[in-house]
């Protein structure tokens, strides 16, 4: 078993957490996140040029040309393949996509191959992003009634603090990279915060099985013994999921490098919570075996 | 904990080979359509659109509220309820009565088993509220009444707009309600929607009105624009002679005289009497014929039409003739749909995503394998082993429960790689400090998978909450990844406590003596 000082850095990891969690919010509220068309509303798309020889500016160029509002250009993936977005104008007239199609094939000839069309008008927009932001809640409050149940209060409020810090953290690098919010990032959210929680949850049970085991161990000394004894298993499962998620990062298409990009980021954050929000915590809490023996009676 | 009866052994085994069979099914054609299970492709994955329509319910309310007017009118003329000044303003009705008779049409309309607001003895409570100030009444839909009128229109609408899809022949058209005013249509394998948009964006009213002169028509008169052109417009009796109910079918053909394409209609018996006697009537006259409030044409009737069937000309295509006769076919929409989601995804993309899919699947596989190996040897081959069991058993559940699988759907199944180890590690871990105290291999492995139980529990009920929630509220492709990514905690589950113990306790047992086994 290993035998690293994390109890040495619990101040040094607090403090860097609480700066973390406060450019994130920063970021968060005046910088905001970058919507994709699923909770801005909107129409994007992908096409791939046919033609080599047509870069980004001649795309640009040419959607630029038709009179659309809002209209954004970007590489997505491969050499060859872009997403275009821009406001729709008439989601209700069946022909709008067609009459844009024909248009650039009047001026420009078949130089596109379009390969995916969305459409999201205002209020399916809305309702997505208020049904993201209920599953995100949703699924916090649940794990709080779940670790509350299981555990005691201030095993609780550790668990969620290093939740809130995880997806606070993850956002806010979205937020100050512009990166899309979309659907599949609400799913990668939400899979972040259960396994943020899995995570806390090893830890903590060892936490708790040691203070049932030694009254004489002060908590601050008992964290760091129970963060030792499930390292290795904190690593193994961390570098496993590392290494399905980068797989999907890199070889899964550009449809799924936000999501994974995120779960990757969700996952560093959950490990790194877990030692140093969650345990910390207890100390703070002045966690004892009493703590627990009074919830047992 | 490491001991397994027979009768055990042997019902792991079953269950794990039912659920490969049903694996194996995914790759391989059978007669027996029992068994013709496969998972289903997403959208995303196969190709194709999905759009989201929403009815438009206003007209429908406006025109039962008016229809409501009228029946008012009546009970107010047979019960002699003397009411005045009935109007219908913003979707609510207005009307006054005498102080004398104010009690009697309150009990009219509030009583259970009013037939002028009905619904009372079914749902309790009424199809319309009511309010009294004095001796005016107020009427507006209840919720009640609002739901079951937003329902039954619904109904209406999805049958037709089924109808509509099935005349065009996609592939396996998908249609369902969602909520009480939208309806979802997948389309499998469609990669350009225009002309299914053409065909549900209309509510295809057809109606046979003379065009007349002078706007002193005892009916009134509207004033309507041409399909065709915006700047051409008619006056139109509001008498309708007759309306696209009547028609039993239509279809486009040649007018060999005029070398046009029109679209023929045959009239049932009621149609067919009422045509007759207008078109004798009004030899001469131009008649219009009016879809969704806008003039196809108004030719000019030159003798009367008695066979029940005819004709509409119009500049048409061959396609465009062919749409209308199937609009008419079909019949109109109760009210309007609104497009309000759209997504199509070409094929090209959607096997370029499965390819990536399969190539990360892979990739990801074989490295968390290596990793394994590295890490526990021989218990880490166990841990691979339960590991591609785990797989087929994911898709045996998927492929019983005829799962559609999307993209995320993919990336879940790939997570539950990644994670799926972790209940093994535990375990492994466990056992590993189990043997620095206690000599007797066997006890020390079995105290390892007692005491790790509880934690593994703990971490799989919480990512298993975060999945179901998010099943509950994901749309689509989402959906899919929480369903992938849910059954896989359970497979999970299933393999870390039945597969992988069983292959400990047999090395474990084989190799009791040893000094160090894990």
């Amino acid at each position: 078993m290993t035998d690293f000082k994390f109890n040495k850095f619990y101040k040094t990891g607090n403090i860097l957490s609480i700066i973390l969690v406060f450019i994130s919010v920063i970021f968060l509220s005046f910088k905001g996140l970058n919507y994709g068309v699923d909770f801005k509303g909107g129409t994007l798309i992908e096409l791939r040029v046919i033609d080599k020889n047509y870069n980004i500016t001649n795309v640009r160029d040419v959607f630029n040309s038709l009179n659309l509002k809002g209209v954004s250009v970007k590489k997505f993936g491969n050499e060859t393949d872009y997403i275009i977005k821009f406001q729709t104008e008439d989601l209700n007239n069946p022909n709008f996509i067609n009459n844009i199609k024909s248009n650039i094939e009047k001026k420009n000839g078949n130089i596109f191959e379009y390969r995916r069309v969305e459409n999201v008008g205002p209020k399916v927009s809305k309702e997505l992003l208020k049904s993201g932001i209920i599953a995100i809640s949703l699924s916090l409050l649940a794990m709080l009634i779940y670790i509350w149940i299981r555990f005691e209060w201030q095993f609780s409020l550790g668990a969620i603090l290093a939740l809130f810090h995880d997806v606070i953290l993850t956002l806010g690098i979205f937020s100050i990279f512009s990166l899309e919010i979309n659907l599949s990032i609400v799913a990668a959210v939400l899979t972040i915060v259960g396994y943020s929680m899995n995570d806390t949850v090893v830890i903590y049970d060892r936490v708790r099985d040691n203070l049932k085991k030694y009254s004489d161990i002060k908590i601050y000394e008992l964290s760091n013994i129970s963060i030792n004894e499930t390292l290795s298993r904190t690593i193994i499962t961390s570098v496993t999921t590392l290494l399905a998620l980068f797989s999907i990062f890199f070889f899964g298409g550009a449809i799924l490098k936000g999501f994974s990009l995120a779960m990757i980021l969700g996952v560093i954050f959950g490990t790194y919570s877990s030692i140093y929000i969650a345990c910390p915590l207890l100390v703070n809490l002045k966690v004892t075996q009493k703590t627990i023996l009074k919830e047992d009676k | 904990m490491l001991y397994f009866s027979k009768l055990r052994i042997i019902s792991i085994l079953l269950f794990t080979i039912t659920l490969s069979f049903f694996t194996v099914l995914n790759f391989i054609k059978l007669e027996n359509s029992f068994l013709q299970k496969k998972i289903n492709l997403g959208l995303d994955l196969q190709g194709g659109s999905y759009l989201l329509l929403e009815i438009d319910n206003e007209p429908v309310i406006k025109q039962k509220l008016q229809s409501k007017l009228l029946d008012i009118r009546k009970l107010s003329k047979t019960e002699n309820l003397q009411i005045k000044n009935l109007k219908l303003d913003n979707n609510v009705i207005y009307f006054e009565t005498t102080s004398l008779l104010r009690d009697k049409v309150e009990k009219l309309f509030e009583k259970d088993d009013s037939d002028i607001n009905p619904y009372y003895q079914n749902f309790k409570s009424h199809e319309l509220n009511l309010s009294i100030e004095e001796n005016l009444f107020i009427l507006s839909f209840s919720d009640y009444g609002l739901v079951l009128l937003k329902n039954s229109t619904l109904d209406q609408a999805i049958e037709i707009v089924r109808r509509r899809v099935d005349e065009l022949g996609t592939n396996e058209p998908n249609i369902v309600k969602r909520g009480n005013d939208r309806i979802l249509v997948e389309l499998p394998g469609l990669d350009d929607p225009a002309r299914i948009k053409n065909l549900l964006g209309k509510t295809a009213n057809l109606t046979f009105q003379f065009v007349s002169k002078s706007s002193e028509e005892s009916f009134g008169t509207q004033t309507l624009k041409y399909d065709e052109d915006d700047e051409l417009e008619e006056i139109v009796s509001k008498r309708v002679i007759l309306s696209g109910e009547n028609l039993l079918d239509a279809k486009p053909s040649m007018n060999n005289e005029t070398n046009e394409t029109v679209v023929v209609f045959n009239l049932d018996r009621v149609g067919a009497k009422k045509f007759a006697k207008a078109t004798s009537k009004g030899v001469g006259r131009q008649l219009a014929i009016v879809l969704d409030n806008k003039i196809i044409s108004a030719p000019t009737i030159s003798e009367a039409i008695v066979a029940g069937s005819g004709q509409i000309s119009g500049d048409f295509t061959f396609q465009s003739a062919t749409d209308l006769a199937l609009l008419l076919r079909s019949g109109a929409l109760p009210a309007p749909l609104n497009i309000i989601e759209e997504r199509t995804v070409g094929p090209d993309l959607g096997k370029d995503s499965i390819k990536a899919g399969i190539i990360s699947l892979i990739i990801g596989f074989i490295l968390v394998i290596l990793f394994m190996i590295y890490k526990y040897r021989i218990f880490g081959l166990i841990a691979n082993i339960a590991l591609i069991i785990n797989l087929i058993l994911l898709v045996g559940i998927l492929t019983i429960l005829e799962a559609t699988l999307t993209l995320p759907g993919i990336a879940g199944i790939i997570l539950t790689v990644g994670m799926a180890v972790d209940a093994n590690v535990l375990i492994f871990e466990r056992i590993k400090e189990e043997t620095l105290r206690e000599k007797n291999k066997i006890i020390a492995f079995d105290s390892g998978y007692t005491k790790s139980r509880t934690t593994i529990l703990d971490a799989n009920i919480t990512t298993l909450i975060a999945t179901i929630i998010l099943f509950f509220m994901g749309s689509g492709p989402i959906k899919g990844f929480s369903i992938t990514l849910g059954i896989g905690i359970l497979t999970t589950l299933f393999t870390v406590y039945f597969i992988a113990r069983l292959l400990t306790s047999v090395i474990v047992l084989r190799n009791k003596e040893k000094e160090k086994i894990i």
